[in-house]
Order: C-alpha cells, then structure tokens, then sequence
C-alpha cells in the first residue's frame, strides 16, 4: 500500500468517519471518568453517595461506554474510512451510514439513563434491557450491510486484510449478542434470560471472552493492519502471518469462553477445552503481534519522532503481553488463585487501556490529520498524552498485580493448624492502597485523555490555518 | 487459484466461511451442554429440596439484580479446602437451575454469598445493607438505606413469575395467585434479606459424596 493522501477520491463519504471519530474521543472521556469515579469509590465508600452512584450501578456505565461507546465509535469510525480506502469506493449508502451513527448514539444515551437506573438485564457487559437490545440488534446489522456491501462493489480485486478483522468481528458479535440477550420481557425495563443457571453461565462466558476477542481484538487487529503500514509508510511485514492470524483467530476465540468458569458447575471438559484452546491462541496472537511489529524492521527509527506511530506499536506490545498472561490465567491451577481477584482486572485493563484504547488513539490521531487535511495541533501534546497514558496503565496493572495475588494467597492462607489465617475483611482491607493507587493510575489515563479531546479540538479548529510545526510529511 | 484467494477475491465466499468458522468453537462448548445429562447433578430425595424462589425472594433476587450485587459477589464455591471452610460446600449446577439469569458471578471484592443462607439473623443483614462499615469497619459496600424505603410494586410479581414459568421455572397456579399479596406492603429490605437467607439452603448435603464426578 502506498501512502498517498492526494489519490483521495473526493467522493468518499469522510464525514461519517469525521462525526464517529470525535464521538469516540468524547466517550473515551466519558469512559475513563466513569471508571475513575467507581476505582475510588472501591477505594472510599463513602463515594457512593446516592442510589443511583453505587458501584453497583455505574460499574456497567464503566464497562458498556468503554467498550460499546468508545470502542464501538472507534471500530465503526475506522471500517468506514478504511472499507473505502481500500476499496477505492465511496460507502454503499450514506443514509445507512447516518442512521448507524444516529442510532448507535441513541443506544449510548439510553445506557446513560439506564443503567443509573437500575435498568438491567444483569449479564456482565450485555446489561442492556431487552427494547435496547433489539436496537443494538438493528443499528449493528445496518453497520454490517453496509460495510458488506461497500465491499461488494469495490474497484480493487482482492480484499484487504484489515476487512477481514472487521467483516470477523461483525458476524460474531451479531452471532454472540442475538444468542446471549435472548430473553423473556416482563415490563420495558424488565427481564428474564431465557437461560438459567450452568446453561447461562456458558452462553454468558461464550458472549463475555468474544466481546473481548471479537469487539476488543479482531476489530482493533483490523485497526492495526491498515494504520500500521499506513502511518509507518511500510507494507505488512507478512501476507502469510496475516492469513494464518486471521483463520486462527476466527476460529480459536471462540472457544475461550469457557476457561471463566474453571472449577464452577460447568462440566469439567468444557473449561479444560477452553484452557487448551486458550494456550495454543499464544500462536497467532504473537504472530499478529509480531507481524505488526516487524512490519517497521529497518524503520525503527521511525519511532523517534513518530509519537501516533509509538502509540501503534507499544499498543502492539500490550496485544502481545495480554494475550500470553490470559492463556496462562486459563490454566486450572493459575486459574484457581487468579479467579475472583483484581488479577482480572488487571489483565482486562492490560487489554483495554494498553492494547485497545493505545490503538485506537494512535488510529484516531492519525484519522484526524488525514480527515482535516492538517497537521495536529500540538505534537508535544500528543508525546505528553503518550507518557501519561503510558503512565497510568503501568501503575493501574501493577497495583491490580500485587493486590489480585496477594488476596488470592491470603484467601488460601492457613495456620500451622490448618485454619483460614486471615478473615475475608483483612483482605478487604489488604487491599485499600492499591485501589488508591489504580485511581491514580486511572487519573492520569483519564488526564491523557482530556489532553487527547483538547489537541483534536484544537486540531479541527485551526484546520486549514498555516501551521509552524509540521513534524511529519 | 488457492481457496484463501478466491475468498479474498469474494466478499459472499468469505462471508459464509468466516460465519461458519466462528460458529464451531460456541456449537462444539455449549449444545452439548442442553444434552448431555450429567450436567446438572442427579440428587436422592433425602438430598433435593430445590424450589423456585418464592414471591418474596424472587423480588429479592430482583432486587439484587438491579443493584448490581453479582458484580461484587459471587455464588459459585469451588471445590478448595479454604473455599470450604470459609463458605461451606462446593456449588452444584442444580442449585442454580431456576436462575435466570445465573448470579455466579466473576468477581469477589466481597465474600462469595452462594450459602449466605441461615448464616446471620434478619436483623444483622438489615443493619448491614443499611450501614455495612457499622459491622464490618473493612468493608467497601455502599451504604443501601433506600432499600427499607420502597416499597415492592407488587402488581408485577405475578407477571415476573408467569414470564419464568415460560422458561421452564415450575410455578404453579397457586403460586400465581398469591403472589401479590405475598409481597404487598413488604420493603425491598425485606425481599432482599429473604433472597439472602434462602441462599444455598436447598441441598442437604451427604458427608464425604462426590457430586462431581
């Protein structure tokens, strides 16, 4: 792929990717404050300060803006704009498009309400009630088609690679959430799974690893294979790498599921299955990764000025460092210490906010100067946000480290004669510093963040305007 | 011309792979599951008293739900010595059978409540929701004093119940019938503090059996 702006057909529908991509910078905001707020409130209780504050309520806030709002802005932002680069037409339809986006944001303003609330269907990260669902169903499908179809009618004989991720991550997500929020209404805000017990457990862990495995990491997999090589200058390291890590994926998350539910109700087989599968994903996960990486061998000069570029690549990193602890936290005998604990956490927010959120704010970076036709407003900015996030991650997985394994060895803890050595309060209260310290970990990615909101305001503002700093050609 | 190129080459081809490849891992991990009949525990009739919640406690449960509990506590013992001796015994698939959706949970930042049960008297666990630091000056729940003040709509429990007896929950008849006047006047303090005290309490567990096999 060459890097060249000017082929730039001028019937692409950038404005789309234009709205979602400040949507996503907005809910990334939204996301980290929420977070922040329920970090401290684990921290201080006495945060909790009215019903519709509890931890208990704006947890799923946390996790759906996060995930659905931001991440959702981000992946619909980035297939829009790379379906028809890479196909060399404009969107199948623009209304379609527009009604995607209007409907998305509809969802995530009824999620605001809802879930202070109380408006929940109480399956972790499918909270949403029933009317929201079938909406989410409708909006993701017009997502879908129209991507589909934009490919459908490309000028360019083969697909490219970063479609693929994106095309993986929409039929599964589709698959995932129609089967999982299947449910019986009782009233608008109110119902009941249609599954129950170890029958959920399964369908719920299925939805829950693919979330992350599909909406977490295929998409963003479909992120990195276009933006990479696009904001390096440099084709793919490997076409091979790339088709194994493709089919390997698709076909290996789906199995993972079931390594949440070692040592559960769930028959034995199933959760070991889950492990296998999980152990041999290092395999293609750490091939994408590397693919990724060694796409700039010989450039990795590149990287010192580059700070959109070291957002990429350290995002890789995270990629390649998450997806070899989820595997050995899969394992039985890790899984019997690590399960319950902040470990889990920690290993989501690895994920998250070192893999997915450093990805994306490389993505959009990159996006807005392109869509703008200009320079960024501040690189000293964008190194600033690059530390703090970098920062705040570090200090959030850390803290979650120490604490998740500290209090799963004080739960197993006995005496010399074989009684529990520690009440379950004393871990509680084990645990105080490290919650302070991951708040303050989560203040500084929620810092980055308003830096990030501010330089593309500031960006899109003197878009068009002479600029001194032009750090990049 | 290799498969993988033809499929790169056809937007419909791939998209018939890729929704057949991704479906096989959750077909191969979850239809078994439906069929398979030692999935859920086969129990004597000295052991098994497991029954649907009651009106009561189902509004209970509801109320736990809503605020979000699972997301701190669990109800899943695995079968370890220290799990044991904190919490008693190891969880069985068939105590959950009539949960929908599961409470398992995945997360303890507090104790695990599967067998909360019969554990502390009414009047500790109200006091507890409406203050926990007043009983346990560790502990990092929110304060749920609002709970004794509202009031169980109780025109929706017989609905709630009729909406699970379409999944499979055996309510009766009778159950329906009462179910409003079961819960009219009642505070959701009081359906949630039922749910908690029935919590694990439906098998009576032989010593030294293996219920996982």
């Amino acid at each position: 792929m060459s890097a060249n702006v000017s082929s730039e057909a001028p019937e692409y529908n950038l404005t789309i990717v234009k709205w979602f991509a400040v949507c996503a910078v907005l809910y990334l905001v939204v996301g980290a404050l929420v977070g922040d707020i329920v970090a401290w409130e684990l921290a201080f209780p006495s945060l909790n300060l009215n019903e519709y504050m509890t931890f208990g309520r704006l947890r799923p806030l946390h996790t759906n803006a996060v995930i659905f709002a931001f991440g959702g802005c981000t992946l619909m932002a980035t297939a829009f704009y790379v379906v028809q680069r890479t196909c060399a037409v404009p969107l199948w339809s623009d209304r379609l498009a527009w009604f995607t986006f209007w409907g998305w944001n509809a969802i995530i303003v009824s999620a605001v309400i809802s879930f202070p609330m109380g408006w929940t269907s109480g399956k972790e990260y499918a909270e949403l009630e029933w009317p929201i669902d079938i909406a989410i169903a409708v909006v993701w499908l017009s997502y879908m088609f129209n991507f589909i179809m934009t490919i459908a009618n490309r000028k360019t004989s083969h697909i490219y690679v970063a479609n693929w991720f994106f095309l993986g991550m929409m039929v599964m997500i589709t698959y995932l959430h129609v089967v999982n929020s299947l449910a019986v209404p009782v009233t608008m805000t109110k119902s009941y799974s249609l599954f129950s017990g170890v029958h959920d457990a399964m369908i719920q862990w299925w939805w829950g690893h693919n979330a992350v495995g599909f909406f977490l990491t295929a998409g963003f997999l479909g992120i990195m294979y276009y933006f990479i090589p696009k904001q390096a200058d440099l084709p793919i390291f490997s076409y091979r790498l790339s088709v194994l890590h493709f089919w390997a994926l698709m076909f290996g998350y789906v199995w993972l599921g079931a390594h949440h539910l070692q040592y559960t109700a769930l028959p034995d087989w199933a959760g070991s299955l889950g492990a296998a599968v999980s152990i041999a994903m290092i395999i293609p996960s750490w091939g994408g990764a590397i693919n990724g990486l060694m796409t700039l061998s010989g450039a990795w000069n590149k990287l010192r000025d580059d700070y959109v570029l070291r957002f990429l690549v350290v995002s890789l990193a995270f990629y390649a460092m998450s997806t070899f602890e989820g595997p050995v936290m899969s394992l039985k005998t890790v899984n019997a210490l690590s399960h319950y604990t902040d470990w889990t956490i920690g290993h989501v927010h690895s994920g998250a906010l070192g893999w997915v959120a450093m990805v994306s704010i490389g993505a959009i970076y990159h996006l807005v100067t392109r869509l703008w036709k200009t320079e960024i407003y501040s690189v000293g900015l964008v190194n600033s946000h690059f530390w703090i996030h970098t920062i705040g991650t570090v200090i959030y997985i850390c803290a979650m480290w120490v604490s998740g394994i500290m209090q799963g060895l004080m739960w197993r803890a006995t005496d010399d004669y074989g009684n529990l050595a520690y009440t379950f309060a004393e871990t509680v209260s084990a645990m105080h510093p490290y919650y302070v310290l991951r708040s303050v970990g989560g203040v500084l990615v929620l810092l980055g963040a308003l830096i990030m909101l501010y330089n593309i305001t500031m960006t899109i503002r003197t878009a068009g305007q002479p600029k001194a700093a032009a750090a990049r050609a | 011309m290799t498969f993988q190129e033809k499929l790169e080459k056809n937007i419909w081809g791939l998209l018939i792979m890729v929704a057949i490849v991704v479906s096989v891992g959750g077909i191969v991990e979850i239809v078994p599951l439906f069929y398979l009949d030692n999935v859920i525990e086969k129990l004597d009739k000295s052991e098994d008293s497991i029954r649907p919640y009651t009106a009561l406690e189902l509004e209970g449960r509801d109320v736990y739900i809503r605020e979000g509990c699972y997301l701190c506590h669990s109800q899943m013992i695995r079968p370890f010595r220290d799990e044991k001796e904190r919490y008693g015994h190891y969880s069985l698939a068939a105590e959950s059978k009539y949960d929908h959706p599961f409470q398992w949970g995945s997360k303890r930042t507090g104790p695990d409540l599967a067998r909360v049960g019969g554990k502390y008297s009414d009047e500790w666990h109200i006091q507890h929701l409406k203050a926990p630091r007043s009983l346990v000056p560790e502990s990092v729940m929110p304060n749920y004093p609002f709970l004794a003040e509202h009031k169980i709509d109780a025109s929706l429990t017989e609905k709630k119940m009729r909406a699970l007896a379409m999944v499979g929950v055996p309510y009766t008849d009778k159950d329906f019938a009462g179910a409003a006047d079961a819960v009219r006047g009642k505070t959701e303090m009081d359906a949630l503090v039922a749910y908690l005290q029935v919590l694990g309490t439906m098998v009576k567990f032989q010593p030294g059996k293996d219920y996982r096999e």
